[in-house]
C-alpha cells in the first residue's frame, strides 16, 4: 500500500449529510392520499346529512352519529385484538358509517346501527383482510344485515318530511314514526296512480323528489345535494363517470321499457330520482375496493346494477333494490378485472 | 403526421403532470466550471461492458476480467507509485473497450492518473474508478473546426466512437452503435428527443436554446450516417425559447443539403421524454413489445447526444465534459453547469455556495427516475443529467405505505397500459413469480407514473422491479 491510497476518494474530508433520506424513486408524489380522498369523500356526503336534519328532525344526526362511531369503535377494537395497526385515521370506516345510516330509515332506535357497524366492518371488512381486501361494499352488508334481521322496523320507520323547513317544527319533529310509505312502496302496491293521489302532480313529484321532500332513508332521498357531491368528486378526480352514469343510465333504460304497464311506458326519471339510485350510483358502487378498475369493467359493472335494481324493484319482494343491487355486482368484480385488463401498448402495433 | 396547427400532438395512453419546477433554471445561462483538483471516471459510464484501462500497469493491477468476476478491487490496490503515475493533457484517451458495446472514456483535466479505486455510483452501490488529479494551472484545450460533409458513413461511425459518446436521455447506450443501423432495415424519420419530461431539469432545454446550430448540424450528421432525410425535433410547449430558437436556426440554415428538418412542439405531460411516448405522439407508430425502434423506421435520439455528436465529428472533441443542472431548493445557488464528467458533487456544492440546512434529499437525475444518494463523494458521469438538492417541502414527508385501495389511479397513470396495483399486491403476497400474467417484462421502463399517482404511496416501481426478479428466479428454477 502506498502513500496515493490514503488519498483516496472516499476518504477525503468533504461535507457530507447523514441526515439525508435515501428512498425510492420517484422522488416527487402527488399529494392526493387515501386519507384525502377518504375524508373528501366525508365531506361530499354531508350536505345530505344537514338537509335530512331539516327534513326528518334532529334524530337523523343521532342515528348516523352512532352508526360512525359504532364502525370507527369496531374497526378500533379488532385491529387492537387482532394486532394490526390500527387505521381509523383513514376516514373509511367513517365513510362506512355514514353510508350505513344513510340507507336505514330515519324512524329507526338509535342502537339499530351497531349490530350492522359489527356486520359492516368486523364481517364484511377486517376478517377479509382489511382496507382493499373486502369483496362486499361494508356499509351494505351492515344494511343487509339489518335489513334481515329487523325486517319490520327497516321497513315501516318511515317519518313523513317537513315541508316548511322552519325551526320550531324542525326540534319538534321527535321519533314518533308516523306511518308514513315511501314513494317506490307506494308505486309497487297501488301503481303510478297511487302515486298521483299521495304526492299530487307530476310536476310536484319531480320536484320534491329531486330536493328530497318525500319519505325514505335518512341520506338518499335528495338527488339535488348528493348530485353536487358526486359532481365535486368527479372534478376532483377521485371518481370517474363511467360508473355513476351507467348505474343511472341502466336504471332509467330499464324502467322505461319494462316499469310501465305496457311495453316502453315507464317512467325513468321517476325511478332515478326515487329510492338510492344516485347515493349508490356515486357514493356505493363507485367504493374503490367492490368495483373494477377498469373503464370497460366499470360500465359493464355499472349496467348490472341498473338491471338487477329494476328487476328487484319490479318483480322481487322489496320495493328497493340498489343495495342488493351492488351487493350482487360485487362478487362478479374479480372476474370483470380478469376479463377486461387494461389496454396494453404494444397492442397499438400493427 | 398529425396536424401540427391545430392540437399539439400527444400520447393518447395514460400519462401524469408533476408540478415542473424548471422555472429556478430554465432561465440561467450555461456557465462552465473550473476544473475541480480530482475527477473520478467511473469505467462503466454506460450501458454494455466497462471500459479497460489504457495503461499497461493499470491493467495489470486491475482487468475487467477481475471486475467481471465481481472481485472487488482492495481499496488501494490499483494505486500507482509516484514514479509511475501518467501525465494526461484534456480530452487525452484513458479507458477503451474491445467489446461491441462499450464506450472509450477521456481524461477532463490536464493532471495525473492516481490509479483506479472503487468509489460510490449512485446506482452500482461501489465501481472502481480512474482518479485522476489536477496538475497545476492549464489553459483550456482549442479545437479547430472542420468540413464535416466530406467524411464518409464510417468515418462518422468512427469519430462518434473515438468520441465515446453515449446516450445522454438517461439510458446511456453507446451512440455509434445506436447509428450503426444495418443497412437492409428500413428507416424513414429521425427523432430528436428534447422534450425533457422530468421536472427540474433544464440541461437539455438550455443547450437547445443556446447551441440550435449545433444541433441542427448534429441532426444532419446523423440522418447522413441513417441515410434518410427527414427530422422531427419533438419539443414540449414549455420551453418557447427552445422552440423558436431552433425554428430561427432552421430558417437561416445556409446549406440544407436536401435535408427536411423541423420542429414539433408537443403537450407537456410526463413520460413524453420516453422514446415509446414520443414516437407514438409525433408519428403515431407503435413500438411492438420486445422490438427496437428501427422495426417502425424511426430512431429516437436526444437533442444534447446530437450536439455532442457534432462536436465530435466536426470538432474531433472527444466528450469529457456536460451540462448538469443542479437545482433544488436545498443549494445557495442553482445553476446549468458545463462540468467535467468525473467531477464530483462536493466541488460542485462549493463552487455554488454550499447547501442549505433544510436539505433533505439529493437526487441523481430527474425527480421521477432519478436516484437518491446519501454522500457528495458521488462523481458525475456521462449520463447524469441533473443534481437536485431537495428541501422537505419539495419532497413532502416520508410516509409508511398503505395497503392497496384499489382505486385504478395507477392504472389511468401507466403509459404502457400496465396493471401496476395487481404486481403490487401478488409481490407482497409473495407470489411475484406469477406476475408474467401482467406482461410488465418487455414494457415497464420504471417512469414512476404509477407510484407518483399511487393514494396510498406504494412504491410500485420497485414492486414490478421485484417481480421482475421473481420471475426471472422462476424461469430459472424450471430449466434446471
Amino acid at each position: 500500500m502506498n502513500a496515493s491510497a490514503t488519498d483516496h476518494i472516499q476518504t477525503l474530508e468533504r461535507p457530507y449529510n447523514s441526515n439525508l433520506s435515501v428512498s425510492f424513486s420517484p422522488h416527487a408524489r402527488s399529494s392526493v392520499t387515501t386519507e384525502r380522498i377518504m375524508w373528501t369523500v366525508v365531506a361530499c356526503l354531508m350536505p345530505s346529512l344537514i338537509l335530512s336534519m331539516f327534513v326528518f328532525g334532529i334524530q337523523t344526526l343521532v342515528i348516523t352519529a352512532v352508526s360512525v362511531i359504532s364502525c370507527v369503535m369496531t374497526e378500533a377494537i379488532c385491529q387492537k385484538l387482532l394486532n394490526r395497526p390500527i387505521t381509523i385515521n383513514d376516514g373509511s370506516a367513517v365513510i362506512t358509517g355514514i353510508l350505513m345510516a344513510y340507507v336505514i330509515p330515519p324512524g329507526v332506535s338509535v342502537w339499530m346501527p351497531i349490530p350492522g357497524a359489527i356486520m359492516a366492518i368486523f364481517i364484511t371488512k377486517i376478517i377479509m383482510g382489511g382496507l382493499g381486501f373486502n369483496v362486499f361494499n361494508p356499509a351494505l352488508m351492515g344494511r343487509a344485515l339489518l335489513m334481515a334481521s329487523y325486517p319490520v322496523a327497516m321497513t315501516a320507520g318511515w317519518v313523513p318530511p317537513i315541508r316548511d323547513l322552519s325551526l320550531g317544527r324542525y326540534f319538534h319533529a321527535g321519533v314518533d314514526a308516523v306511518s308514513s310509505a315511501t314513494p317506490l312502496y307506494v308505486l309497487k302496491h297501488y301503481g303510478i296512480s297511487g302515486l298521483m293521489e299521495k304526492y299530487g302532480s307530476m310536476s310536484t313529484m319531480y320536484f320534491d323528489f329531486f330536493f328530497g321532500f318525500s319519505p325514505g332513508c335518512i341520506g338518499e332521498t335528495s338527488a339535488c345535494v348528493l348530485l353536487m357531491g358526486g359532481l365535486i368528486l368527479l372534478y376532483k378526480k377521485y371518481i370517474t363517470w363511467h360508473i355513476p352514469v351507467s348505474v343511472i343510465v341502466s336504471t332509467a333504460f330499464f324502467t322505461w321499457v319494462f316499469g310501465g304497464e305496457t311495453w316502453f311506458s315507464g317512467n325513468p326519471i321517476l325511478a332515478v330520482l326515487s329510492g338510492g339510485v344516485i347515493l349508490g350510483a356515486f357514493f356505493m358502487a363507485t367504493d374503490y375496493v367492490t368495483s373494477p378498475n377498469e373503464k370497460r369493467g366499470q360500465l359493464i359493472f355499472g349496467a348490472g346494477i341498473g338491471a338487477l335494481t329494476v328487476l328487484i324493484r319490479l318483480k322481487g319482494g322489496y320495493p328497493e333494490g340498489v343495495c342488493y343491487a351492488i351487493l350482487l355486482m360485487n362478487p362478479l368484480v374479480p372476474a370483470l378485472d380478469q376479463w377486461f385488463r387494461p389496454k396494453r401498448f404494444s397492442e397499438g402495433a400493427l | 403526421m398529425k396536424n401540427k396547427s391545430t392540437v399539439l400532438p400527444d400520447f393518447p395512453m395514460g400519462g401524469i403532470h408533476p408540478p415542473e419546477r424548471k422555472e429556478l433554471t430554465e432561465h440561467l445561462p450555461i456557465e462552465t466550471m473550473p476544473d475541480p483538483s480530482k475527477i473520478a471516471l467511473f469505467l462503466k459510464q454506460h450501458v454494455g461492458y466497462p471500459s479497460e484501462v489504457m495503461f499497461s500497469l493499470l491493467s495489470e493491477l486491475y482487468s475487467p476480467e477481475y471486475y467481471l468476476e465481481d472481485n472487488i478491487c482492495k481499496d488501494g490496490a490499483c494505486a500507482l507509485n509516484t514514479a509511475d503515475k501518467k501525465r494526461l493533457a484534456v480530452g487525452e484517451l484513458i479507458g477503451s473497450t474491445k467489446n461491441k458495446i462499450g464506450a472509450s472514456l477521456h481524461s477532463g483535466l490536464d493532471g495525473v492518473v492516481e490509479g483506479v479505486f472503487d468509489t460510490i455510483h449512485p446506482v452500482l452501490g461501489k465501481s472502481p474508478a480512474i482518479i485522476v488529479s489536477k496538475n497545476g494551472q492549464t489553459s483550456p484545450p482549442e479545437f479547430s473546426k472542420k468540413d464535416w460533409t466530406q467524411y464518409s458513413r464510417q468515418e462518422l461511425l468512427d469519430k462518434i466512437k473515438a468520441a465515446g459518446i453515449v446516450g445522454l436521455g438517461g439510458a446511456g447506450f453507446p451512440a455509434d452503435i445506436k447509428l450503426n443501423v444495418k443497412p437492409d432495415i428500413f428507416l424513414d424519420t429521425l427523432i430528436l428527443n428534447g422534450s425533457e419530461c422530468e421536472p427540474y431539469l433544464t440541461c437539455d432545454h438550455r443547450v437547445m436554446a443556446e447551441y440550435p446550430l449545433d444541433i441542427i448540424e448534429g441532426a444532419k450528421i446523423i440522418m447522413k450516417i441513417l441515410g434518410i432525410t427527414r427530422c422531427v425535433i419533438g419539443i414540449e410547449n414549455n420551453k418557447p425559447d427552445a422552440i423558436a430558437a431552433l425554428e430561427q436556426a432552421i430558417l437561416k440554415d445556409p446549406n440544407k443539403m436536401g435535408f427536411d428538418i423541423f420542429v414539433q412542439p408537443l403537450t407537456v405531460k410526463y413520460p413524453h421524454g420516453s422514446a415509446d411516448q414520443i414516437m407514438e405522439s409525433i408519428t403515431d407508430r407503435v413500438r411492438p413489445s420486445g422490438k427496437r425502434s428501427s422495426s417502425i423506421g424511426i430512431i429516437v435520439q436526444n437533442v444534447y447526444t446530437t450536439k455532442t455528436i457534432y462536436d465530435a465529428v466536426a470538432f474531433d472533441k472527444p466528450f469529457y465534459e456536460r451540462v448538469v443542472t443542479f437545482s433544488g431548493r436545498g443549494i445557495a445557488r442553482q445553476a446549468n453547469l458545463l462540468v467535467k464528467i468525473g467531477t464530483r458533487l462536493a466541488d460542485v456544492v462549493e463552487y455554488l455556495g454550499g447547501t442549505t440546512p433544510d436539505l433533505a434529499k439529493i437526487v441523481i437525475g430527474g425527480p421521477m427516475m432519478g436516484v437518491a444518494v446519501s454522500s457528495l463523494n458521488v462523481p458525475i458521469t456521462k449520463t447524469t443529467s441533473g443534481v437536485l438538492f431537495l428541501t422537505r417541502e419539495e419532497i413532502g414527508e416520508d410516509q409508511k405505505y398503505g395497503p392497496c385501495i384499489r382505486c385504478g389511479f395507477c392504472l389511468d397513470a401507466c403509459p404502457m397500459g400496465l396493471d401496476p396495483s395487481n404486481i403490487g399486491i401478488f409481490v407482497e403476497a409473495g407470489k411475484g413469480a406469477e406476475c408474467e400474467q401482467f406482461g410488465f417484462w418487455n414494457d415497464c421502463f420504471q417512469c414512476g407514473s404509477c407510484a407518483y399517482a399511487c393514494p396510498a404511496k406504494r412504491p410500485l416501481v420497485q414492486f414490478i422491479g421485484l417481480a421482475g426478479i421473481k420471475v426471472e428466479e422462476a424461469k430459472k428454477k424450471e430449466e434446471s
